[in-house]
């Protein structure tokens, strides 16, 4: 249907595209028509009158006002109502016309609707066809199979037959063979007989034994007869052990049962607690509040009974367990069930209590744990606090007194005693750099002397070359011994190995570089950061015991170990002896 | 590891006395005592033909060998090795013979299984034991050596014994529900006994010591049943191997079904491990193609191995037994209860290549073994649980939990383990070739690092 009425919806487009055309073959056909009325001669000079009066009645037929009346009497026609009429006339011929294009157009629109129509009739009528046939070759269908099914109906039929036959058969066959067989079996065995007969009765090659001399028993007893008394006491042993066996089940059941039982009553215990705590946040709803106080207390009876009932093993309070723990296991799951469901709500993106519940309780957490922050912060504030205050007045207010124990304080005695070497560390550097930079500048003129010297030799020298030879021993004297002062200090100058072991080695009292100015904060750093342990050798050798009984780890740790001790070494040989004595 | 020399052997007969203080080997004629530890010789004894069976007494103090075709049982004693005993069946013949749990009665089992006659070492005299029935394992003596129970066939109908080994006086006699028994065991406890019947039928009959019938387990009708069961050495468990590829495992007190293993083709089991044995020819020079090297024969068979870890799935190597031939090689034949009941290794017929080793507290699949040949044999350590198995070519394997080993044997001349047994101290395994033996010892303590 929507295609046909595409179709048609087409076709109006169409149509209304192909306006002008039949407004022009109407067009064509009214020009002959006009045509027809200049030739007609419908009045003539004779018949005015009736003419007149003809159209008047067919004016006044068209509902029109008359042209002419005889009242007027005059039988001048007038001008203006005949205009009026004419004026009239074409109007209703334009609106004829209209009407005509109107209804040509509304025409078209219907013939090529019933074309269509047409065309989709014929179709629809092959379709039918088409369906007719199909029905047809279907039925066919229907019928073979059906014909079909009627003959596996019948092979099936014949099958099981044949299998019930063959059952049958099968059946016959197998009480046949057993039959045999029991009869063969009676045979063999008859035969079995006589041969044992025929055996026992022949007298050669009969069995026998050969024994050196007959062995004791395993147990060392020896055999008992065999009577009554044997006999019962076989059915004791065999009904001891049978019992010793059903004993050591039973123990291990019992074991077990109690096992579970445990198992079963943490449970139960879980379950209540799980249960009751949700029925406290749900005693603030009013509306199963007494219901709820009841179950509760309920519960708690029930609970209490099958406390007891783990100790008496009878039915009844079995019974009272299981029926308990049944029914908190309903109720935990008719619970978790309604969790679920409101999980499944929250989970809808409904602002339902739960949710806002949720929220309120996530707020409050979080409130708490700002809250917490806030203390945390404001306890690590005052400790700041405090511990600057000592830091900057260690004894000036009682408070601080108070709080620095003995402990702090023979820290702080320390620290200040540190503090008095290092300063005085500092004052015996800055009398050797003051030392060392009056030696440099000593060095420097001694230098320039030397050069001096040297230049004046070099002169000399070059002058002895020349003729005149005379003036130069004197000068070679004073020249030689600003040579040796300069090696020294050439070879103090250009080897920087040298320089560093003097420093290293530290304990000399010639200061020769300026580098040395650098080490007394750095050892005021070391010996801050390695307080406690600083004395003499002590930490060298407890270092040494680590490295031994961390030999069976091959990991970092003996490896930082020994880079601890580097610096120890370093720091050791960086201090001098004094200094870490007095330390 | 370690491996002592090569000792010669015939029929497989090789067993370590039940102290685990030596070894008796039969060599044609001639059984060989040795001392376990040392290896060496301390006893020879002559009998009087080749020895077709031998068994150590419960004491550990004589040994019998059997000789079927003549009709003959020999025991020797340890501690007198002048002492001789000689039992002669006569015209009647011999089939099967064994100790009683004593160690002071020999059972022997004559042809047609006519009767059973217990010989006593300690009065010569002789008893009968009337209509013994031929079939998978007809007698069984309870673990604690008090009782025996036997299958009788009389009129048709099954029946079963139970006496007391001491004095051998019968104390039950009943009959059972069995279209035609094929075996019976008794629980480690000695308190059950598990009867079955033959495979045509899958019924599993449950018997208390004084003849109570506990309850009857059977799993399907019509189709081939039973073919393999045992007891866990806990007596919890009885498993169940049967004709449709699934072992069951029964449990003690309802005797209901706890659980079934299934061996599918496909291991889709994801917590499974599979170890596939991989063999890896060592690249073979055209020099060495020559018939120097060949003659050797040691390098053919030196064929390296190791196990992979195949990631699931898996499609095992299935065999499609044939229809028309009786036995089909389908279905659960052999069963093992680790030591500690916490393991169950398995075979299936028409996977013979492939053990599988189930977890029993977690009634799940823990490993497959996939080998490249058939398994001949395997057997759990009576101490530890590990298995060991062989498949007929120079190498051991072995399988504990921590994982999979495969052992090159490394003795001359292609020594090919056709089957393993282990000292009961678990210590040591003693390899049987076609004509040779070899133990092979466990260093243990590297094992249980």
């Amino acid at each position: 249907m929507p295609e046909s009425s595409s179709e048609v919806m087409d076709i109006r487009s169409s149509s209304v595209e192909y306006r002008p055309s039949p407004l022009r073959q109407f067009s064509q056909s009214s020009l002959p028509l006009h045509r027809d009325y200049m030739l007609s001669d419908f009045c003539t000079e004779h018949n005015v009158q009736e003419c007149l009066s003809h159209i008047n009645q067919e004016v006044s037929s068209l509902g029109l006002p008359p042209l002419w009346t005889e009242a007027s009497g005059s039988s001048e026609m007038k001008v203006v109502p005949v205009l009026n009429c004419m004026y009239d006339l074409i109007q209703l011929h334009h609106r004829g016309l209209r009407t005509l294009e109107n209804m040509e157009v509304e025409q078209l629109k219907t013939s090529s609707n019933v074309d269509f129509l047409q065309l989709s009739s014929t179709h629809l009528k092959e379709q039918l066809e088409l369906s007719k046939r199909e029905n047809t070759g279907l039925l066919e269908r229907e019928r073979q199979l059906q014909l079909k099914v009627k003959t596996l109906q019948n092979s099936l039929k014949t099958e099981k037959e044949e299998v019930q036959k063959l059952q049958n058969i099968i059946a016959s066959r197998a009480s046949q063979y057993n039959h045999e067989m029991k009869r063969k079996e009676r045979e063999f065995n008859k035969l079995k007989e006589r041969l044992n007969q025929l055996l026992a009765d022949k007298k050669e090659k009969k069995q026998a034994i050969d024994v050196l001399n007959s062995i004791g028993r395993a147990d060392g007893k020896r055999s008992l007869w065999k009577t009554v008394k044997t006999e019962a006491k076989h059915e004791g042993e065999m009904y001891k052990t049978l019992l010793s066996n059903y004993d050591t089940r039973q123990r291990e059941l019992l074991l077990e049962n109690a096992e579970l039982k445990k198992v079963l009553q943490q449970m139960k215990k879980d379950m209540v607690s799980i249960l009751s705590s949700r029925k406290t946040a749900l005693r603030g709803d009013k509306h199963q509040d007494a219901g709820k106080q009841v179950d509760a207390e309920e519960e708690e009876e029930v609970f209490d009974s099958s406390k007891e009932s783990v100790e008496l093993y009878c039915d009844q309070a079995r019974e009272k367990l299981t029926n308990s723990i049944r029914l908190q296991w309903r109720r935990l799951k008719s619970h978790v069930e309604r969790l679920d469901s409101q999980a499944s709500l929250a989970q809808m993106g409904e602002n339902t209590n739960s949710d806002a519940v949720a929220r309120e309780t996530h707020e409050d957490e979080m409130d708490r744990l700002k809250l917490e922050i806030q203390q945390c912060k404001d306890l690590i504030q005052t400790q700041q606090h405090l511990l600057q205050q000592q830091l900057s007045s260690p004894c000036d207010d009682e408070t601080a007194s108070l709080l620095s124990d003995c402990f702090m304080l023979q820290e702080k005695e320390r620290f200040r005693e540190e503090w008095k070497t290092l300063e005085e560390q500092r004052k015996i550097f800055e009398r050797e750099r003051r030392n060392f930079t009056e030696a440099a500048i000593r060095l420097s003129h001694e230098r320039k002397d030397f050069e001096d010297d040297r230049a004046l030799w070099l002169k000399h020298q070059f002058l002895s070359l020349s003729p005149f030879a005379d003036s130069k021993k004197p000068q070679m004297s004073k020249s030689k011994s600003a040579f040796s002062i300069s090696k020294t200090e050439v070879s103090a100058e250009t080897d920087p190995e040298k320089l560093i072991k003097c420093r290293s080695g530290a304990t000399s009292p010639i200061p020769r570089c300026v580098q040395l100015t650098p080490p007394p904060t750095d050892d005021l750093h070391r010996t801050l950061c390695l307080m406690p342990d600083n004395r003499s050798t002590k930490p060298k050798r407890k270092v040494e015991h680590v490295e031994e009984s961390q030999i069976s780890f091959n990991g970092n740790i003996p490896v930082q170990c020994k880079q601890w001790n580097d610096s120890e070494d370093q720091y050791s040989h960086l201090l001098p002896k004094e200094k870490t004595s007095s330390i | 590891m370690n491996f002592s020399e090569v000792f010669k052997q015939s029929n497989q007969l090789c067993k370590v006395s039940p102290d685990g203080k030596y070894l008796a080997t039969c060599v044609q004629y001639r059984l060989v005592v040795r001392d376990v530890e040392t290896l060496q010789i301390l006893q020879l004894y002559t009998c009087l033909d080749q020895i077709s069976h031998m068994d150590w007494s419960s004491d550990s103090l004589f040994i019998l060998c059997a000789m079927y075709k003549r009709g003959l049982v020999q025991v020797w004693s340890l501690e007198q090795p002048d002492w001789h005993c000689k039992i002669d069946e006569g015209s009647i013949g011999l089939v099967s013979s064994r100790w009683s749990p004593d160690g002071r009665h020999i059972l022997n089992t004559t042809e047609f299984h006519l009767r059973v006659t217990v010989w006593s070492l300690c009065t010569k005299a002789v008893s009968y034991i009337k209509y013994p029935k031929a079939c998978q394992k007809g007698i069984d003596f309870s673990r604690d050596g008090c009782y025996m129970a036997l299958a009788e066939r009389r009129d048709c109908k099954d029946f079963v014994s139970v006496f007391v080994c001491d004095d051998w006086h019968l104390l039950r006699h009943f009959e059972t529900e069995t279209q035609d028994l094929a075996g019976l065991e008794w629980s480690p406890n000695g308190c059950v006994l598990a009867v079955w019947d033959s495979c045509l039928e899958y019924k599993v009959l449950l018997y208390s010591l004084d003849g109570r019938l506990l309850s009857t387990y059977s799993a399907y009708e019509w189709s081939l049943g039973v073919k393999s069961v045992t007891w866990s050495p806990s007596s919890q468990f009885l498993a169940i191997g049967s004709y449709d590829e699934k072992v069951r495992i029964l449990n003690h007190i309802t005797w209901k079904k706890i659980t079934q293993f299934e061996h599918p083709a496909t291991i889709n089991n994801t917590k499974a491990v599979v170890y596939k044995e991989v063999v890896k020819r060592p690249a073979v020079c055209s020099d060495d193609l020559s018939l120097h090297n060949i003659t050797i024969g040691n390098t053919l068979f030196n064929t390296q191995s190791k196990y992979e870890i195949c990631p699931t799935p898996v499609q095992l190597p299935v065999v499609k037994p044939d229809p028309d031939r009786a036995n089909p090689k389908i279905g659960i034949s052999t069963l093992a209860f680790s030591s500690d009941s916490r393991y169950l290794a398995t075979k299936n017929d028409n996977m013979a290549s492939v053990v599988w080793v189930w977890d029993v507290q977690k009634m799940s699949l823990v490993a497959v073994l996939e080998q490249t040949t058939a398994v001949r044999c395997f057997q759990w350590d009576p101490r530890r649980p590990r298995l060991a198995l062989c498949t007929g070519n120079t190498k051991l394997y072995l399988w504990s939990p921590a994982g999979c080993v495969s052992v090159q044997v490394p003795t001359e001349g292609g020594f090919q383990v056709q089957s393993l047994n282990w000292h009961c101290s678990g210590d040591s395994l003693i390899l049987l070739g076609k004509e040779q033996l070899c133990l092979c010892y466990m260093d243990n303590d590297q094992e249980d690092k």
